[in-house]
């Protein structure tokens, strides 16, 4: 196991998928491919949860719980996301996000 | 000592009038009004018997429900501490003969008459707290809630004139507001150093009293008091609010701003402001001095302007608080005895004047006074009225409104010198402006035009006569009022001028 | 009764003020019971008055020992006021002089008020004005006298301003209440300082305290300065030079509203009160040399006013304020008992005069100008013959009253003269001149209005008994009233002075010349208004001198001036006042407002309603602070690679 796995590896990981994520969340003019980056930082977090939860307390459960949660509340954020998007694609017929500026003064 | 909470239930019997009224039918127009005429009228008499019943000689704190100040929330030291010494009696008073009346003087209301009183009792209720709380926090609470019926009732019952009844319902409760902000920061910087000072959390004025706070401490922390404070009292240049927030608003809100709302301010400066921080009163009475006889004279001369009866008033009133403000500056027993006596005297006058005032709109549907004229022709009982307010608005001997005045020239006189003379002097743009309202609205050549007029007749007769009567009561019987007042206010001042010696100036 | 009288004196004033309580509150419906209630409540005070006069002149005790009683009204540390009453000669006079004329009015006007629609409101006032007049004159106190003060100017501005329905009325109402606050405002002023500096406003201890006031600190500056702020009061309430421009303008009230206020009572209130406070004037001489100033000059101005008048009432009207000018100017030199009797007859025969006049006003129904009278002696004897004696009083003739007290007041006049104050001699002639100006005034009232040819006024006729009865008796008070003041026996100021009493030598050169120029008075009058039937000589006279005769006429333009400076100063002052209220105090304030609302304008954009730029800005924000927060933690990242 030595030199091979340490939780820099997870970090970068974990820091590559969440930059891609938060990249995808800003650039991207589809509702459907933000939500997708969304879904990537979470996914990033959850590897930082679990590695963390093995490398520094290992006789705990916290991170891994704390993972478990995140991927529910993910699942059905995805599930509200998606609800809204359809609703919205029904009403306006579109699901580009410059479109979605009502809420400007 | 009684533990009967008399005080609590002076200030529940208008919040379950208020429910009551809630659950009557739309209909029941006259089944409400009297609903609240007894909800209102439960205070008064308590008021009245606590009045009575109160130990001169004793002084201090007295009634205090239950018996003691019932713990509320501990670590910020506030309990349920009501209680009446001589300071807050007269205004307790006050408020319940305002609080009575105005009902009485919003009888004839036809638009959604439910509404307004149950929002008028909550108005009396909140005002009459703030004058039984010995405890910081409740005060303040009291004050919060007094803001926002306030607003509601110019907004859906103000009349548009000058400026529209929403600029004069906004005018009016930011100004609130702010004045609260300033307090609000002075009085949490204040418990904060208490805390530090003494150790305990205690939020009583009397605790607050007791503490030795230092001089440069002091006079920041009245600097803003003194802002929140006079805003309230509509001190110059903090006034504009006071005429176009009474012309907008209904005639009880008028009266209730007018007559106690505004003593608010004035009671906030005596009982929390000069009594907590002596030095800081000290450093700034002459700046107060100053800024009440500008007051004086400037709100004087602005009523001279005046062609609409109720900003006449409503600037008049900004030129009484001038006095209050000058009595107070004064730091002495008697300026302070005249000032409360004043604040008493002023809102009994006030809201006399605002409910005539009321009812000529109600007739004329008009307050402009080159379109009046006349009116004691068809009318004689509400001239009647309009001429007593008149006289005691400019300080007629024999009305309660003149030895307070007197007493007041008489301290400011002393400590002050020339500058209360423009003060005194008044009195003169007083009397012009008053009598000027008065016959151009009420003599002169019958007006055709109110051909058919109706006098005042059965429940609109109560303003006339319970306030009238005090006016001429506490004229012959000046006593009555200022024995009360001395009660508090003479260890008030001994405490006060105890603290000075040692702030060694 | 006298032991009565002395011990209830409260219930002088007191009476009254029922009677007003009973009218305003139970008896306003009926007419003739109103009437009848404040009548009987002024013959009870009237009783109780003249049984209290009596006890205190025929007790001699009373003139150095006045009664005096008191009671706590108001106190607080610094600052008592007891209230009570104290009762000298002096007062005891004025009660029972206020007392009988405000009867004599009473009955007078079941009369003259007949008919009109607010006769019982005019009795209640009535019996307030009586009320606070009586309780004025037996205050022991200052402020209590104050209080007093002021209300008789309320009842005499509720009177004046009687006829609601005439703007005139209206408007000399506010101007007689205003003008005299001005006063009041000095008076005030002066009250305070009292209180200040002696710290009790007490008649009998202010008495005691003030010639000591050297001792107490007090300047004699101060002392002056005080009893000038003090005198503005009486200047303003008996119209003296400058702020006698409400009295004639009160006119406009009832008639008998001006006899009793107007005339007899109210308006000497200021003569009162300077004699009350003569302790004070004393002591500083230039005060006294100011009020006899004001007063002479005073009594020769208007007097030179009143000779051009052409309205009856106006004419009595500035008579009464050359009158007030001569009590002061007798105060000014420091004889109280002559200015005090010359205020008690001066109130009979003026009473009497307006009461007359009122009668005149009645028979011609209010058709005031002297110039379209004319003979109505004939008509109306009982009037006609009554005025003409009240004619004789004022101009001097004895023996009836207004002789012996013009008399004594240019004896101390030329007194005062010869005890080297060189401006007595002014004093003097303005003094003697007055009384020939007040002789041809009168009289020339009395020729055009009685006598010379009868105007063609039909339906004139004597007034009721309920008239002519109180004319009957003022006629023979104004006869008799000044027989108790004869220099040979000076009941009078035995009785009443300040100081040691006065007791002259009968000074016959002076009453033969304040007799010689009483009758030239009357006889000019008579040349120019009664042998001259056409009037020919006094129009070319007033065409000869038009700027004269305007000057006199319009009253030197007093009036014009006041009501210049009111309407542009006072008024002008206010609107520029105002319009910096809402526009700069208010501009402010909504300035303030606009802000706010303009800096939430300006940042909306920033509200471009993106998610994404939210979203952008937010994590920025995240890193930001992250950095921010761990930059001083220099092995944050050392930490974290540190691990294992």
């Amino acid at each position: 196991m030595a030199g091979a796995l340490n939780p820099s590896y997870f970090v970068v990981l974990s820091a590559a998928l969440f930059t891609i994520g938060i990249y995808g969340a800003l650039s991207k003019k589809n509702a459907i491919a933000v939500l997708i980056s969304i879904e990537l930082m979470l996914g990033a977090v959850n590897i930082n949860l679990v590695a963390f939860n093995k490398y520094f307390t290992p006789e705990a459960f916290s991170g891994q719980i704390f993972a478990i949660f995140v991927i529910t509340v993910a699942a059905v954020e995805v599930g509200l996301g998606l609800a809204l998007i359809i609703a919205l694609c029904r009403r306006r017929n579109t699901t580009a996000l410059d479109d979605l500026d009502w809420l400007k003064w | 000592m009684m533990t009967f909470p008399f005080l609590t239930t002076a200030l529940l019997a208008p919040v379950i009038a208020a429910l009551i009224i809630v659950f009557l039918p739309k209909e029941k127009v006259k089944f409400y009004k009297t609903t609240a005429a007894i909800g209102t009228g439960i205070s008064l008499f308590i008021s009245l018997y606590v009045y009575f019943g109160y130990d001169q000689a004793t002084g201090g704190l007295q009634w205090v429900d239950f018996g003691r100040p019932i713990p509320w929330i501990a670590d910020l030291g506030v309990t349920w501490h009501m209680a009446v010494d001589g300071l807050s009696l007269p205004l307790l008073l006050l408020t319940n003969l305002i609080g009575f009346t105005a009902v009485f003087a919003s009888w004839n209301v036809s638009k959604r008459p439910k509404e307004l009183m149950i929002l008028l009792l909550l108005l009396i209720t909140g005002v009459m707290g703030t004058f039984v709380a010995q405890n910081l926090f409740i005060f303040l609470l009291f004050y919060e809630v007094v803001v926002i019926p306030i607003y509601i009732m110019v907004v859906i019952w103000g009349s548009s004139k000058r400026v529209t009844k929403e600029y004069a319902a906004m005018k009016l409760t930011i100004y609130l507001l702010i004045g609260s902000a300033f307090l609000l920061v002075g009085v949490i910087a204040l418990f904060v150093k208490s805390v530090a000072l003494s150790g305990t959390a205690d939020m009583s004025f009397e605790a607050l009293a007791q503490i030795d706070f230092p001089e440069q401490f002091q006079i920041y922390i009245f600097a803003l008091l003194l802002v929140g404070f006079g805003s309230l009292l509509s001190m110059w240049p903090f006034h504009s609010w006071s005429p176009d927030g009474y012309a907008g608003a209904p005639t009880a809100v008028s009266m209730i701003h007018a007559g106690v709302l505004k003593k608010i301010g004035g009671y906030g400066l005596i009982r929390f402001a000069i009594y907590v921080l002596p030095l800081g009163a000290n450093f700034w009475a002459p700046y107060i001095a100053v800024l009440g006889v500008i007051g004086v004279a400037y709100a004087a001369m602005s009523a001279l302007a005046q062609k609409d009866l109720k900003y006449l008033v409503g600037y008049s009133s900004v030129s009484h608080m001038g006095y209050v403000l000058l009595g107070l500056a004064s730091l002495g027993v008697i300026g302070v005895n005249g000032a409360v006596a004043a604040m008493f005297a002023h809102g009994v006058m006030a809201s006399l004047f605002f409910a005539m005032i009321g009812f000529i709109y109600e007739r004329t549907h008009t307050r402009y006074i080159p379109d009046l004229g006349g009116l004691s022709h068809y009318a004689p009982r509400l001239a009647a009225g309009f001429m007593l307010a008149g006289m005691a608005s400019l300080g007629l001997p024999g009305l309660v409104t003149f030895i307070p005045e007197f007493t007041i020239f008489l301290a400011s006189f002393e400590v002050f010198g020339w500058l209360a003379v423009v003060a005194i002097a008044g009195i003169i743009i007083t009397a012009l402006y008053i009598l000027r309202a008065g016959a151009n609205t009420l003599f002169g050549p019958a007006n055709p035009q109110f051909k058919g007029l109706q006098d005042l007749k059965g429940p609109e007769m109560v303003p006339l006569v319970v306030l009238g009567s005090v006016l001429v009561i506490g004229g012959i019987m000046p006593s009555l009022l200022f024995d009360m007042i001395d009660s508090a206010t003479a260890p008030i001042m001994t405490q006060i001028n105890a603290a000075l010696q040692i702030g060694g100036r | 009764m006298i032991e009565f009288a002395l011990n209830y004196a409260w219930l002088v004033p007191l009476l009254p003020v029922l009677s007003f309580l009973t009218i305003v509150f139970l008896t306003r419906p009926w007419a003739r019971l109103s009437s009848a209630v404040a009548i009987g409540a002024m013959l009870g005070s009237f009783l109780l008055a003249s049984s209290l006069a009596w006890g205190v002149f025929t007790n001699p005790a009373f003139i150095e020992e006045p009664l005096h009683y008191s009671l706590r009204w108001l106190g607080m540390e610094g600052f008592t006021v007891n209230a009570g009453i104290l009762i000298d000669p002096a007062s005891a006079m004025m009660l029972f002089m206020v007392s009988l004329v405000a009867l004599l009015v009473q009955i007078y006007s079941t009369g003259y008020m007949k008919g009109d629609p607010h006769y019982s409101l005019f009795f209640a006032y009535l019996s307030l004005f009586a009320a606070s007049m009586l309780g004025l004159v037996i205050s022991s106190n200052l402020l209590q006298m104050f209080i007093f003060w002021e209300l008789v100017g309320l009842c005499s501005y509720l009177l004046i301003g009687f006829y609601t329905y005439k703007v005139s009325a209206r408007e000399a109402a506010k101007k007689a209440f205003i003008t005299t606050r001005i006063g009041d405002f000095g008076m005030l002023l002066g009250i305070l300082f009292l209180q200040i500096q002696f710290n009790t406003l007490d008649l009998l201890e202010l008495a005691a305290v003030i010639p000591n006031f050297a001792q107490l600190g007090v300047s004699l500056g101060l002392l002056t300065l005080i009893a000038i702020l003090f005198f503005l009061g009486p200047v303003a309430k008996s119209g003296q030079f400058p702020l006698h421009v409400w009295l004639p303008d009160a006119m406009e009230g009832p008639t008998p509203v001006s006899a009793l206020i107007h005339a007899a009572t109210m308006v000497v209130a200021g003569v009162y009160l300077v004699g009350r406070m003569l302790f004070l004037f004393v002591e500083v001489p230039g005060s006294l040399t100011v009020v006899a100033f004001i007063g002479a000059f005073t009594a020769l101005f208007a007097a030179t006013i009143a000779v051009t008048q052409r309205e009856i009432k106006r004419i009595l009207a500035y008579s009464t304020v050359s009158q007030l000018g001569y009590m002061m100017l007798a105060l000014g030199v420091g004889s109280l008992s002559a200015s005090l009797f010359h205020l008690w007859t001066h109130a009979f025969f003026k009473a009497l005069m307006f009461l007359a006049a009122g009668s005149v006003l009645h028979a011609l129904h209010n058709k005031a100008d002297v110039w379209e009278m004319g003979g109505l002696i004939r008509k109306m004897p009982i009037t006609g013959w009554t005025f003409v004696v009240g004619g004789l009083a004022i101009a001097g003739i004895p023996p009836f009253a207004g002789f012996w007290s013009k008399d004594e007041i240019l004896l101390v006049t030329w007194e005062y003269a010869r005890h080297g104050h060189a401006l007595g001699y002014l004093f003097f002639a303005f003094a003697a001149l007055t009384a020939f100006l007040t002789a041809f005034y009168i009289w020339r009232l009395i020729f055009l209005v009685f006598f010379g040819p009868e105007k063609a006024n039909d339906h004139v006729h004597e007034s009721p008994l309920s008239m002519t009865l109180p004319l009957l008796v003022l006629a023979v008070l104004s006869g008799v009233a000044g027989l108790i003041g004869t220099p040979w026996t000076n009941l009078w100021s035995t009785w009443i002075h300040f100081g040691d009493a006065h007791s002259g030598e009968p000074a016959y050169l002076l009453m033969l010349l304040s007799v010689v120029l009483a009758l030239a008075g009357i006889g000019l009058a008579f040349i120019l208004y009664c042998k001259d039937q056409d009037k020919q000589a006094a129009r070319s006279l007033a065409k000869k001198y038009p700027a004269l005769y305007n000057l006199s006429y319009r009253k030197y333009y007093i009036d014009e001036a006041y009501t210049w400076f009111t309407r542009k100063i006072v008024d002008g002052g206010a609107k520029v006042i105002y319009l910096f209220d809402i526009y700069l105090v208010d501009g402010v304030v909504n300035g303030l407002a606009a802000l706010t609302k303009g800096s939430g304008q300006g940042l909306k954009y920033l509200q471009t309603g993106k998610l994404q730029t939210y979203a952008l800005i937010f994590f920025l924000a995240v890193l930001v602070l992250t950095v921010a927060f761990n930059l001083d933690s220099a092995n944050a990242l050392a930490h974290l690679g540190g691990v294992k």
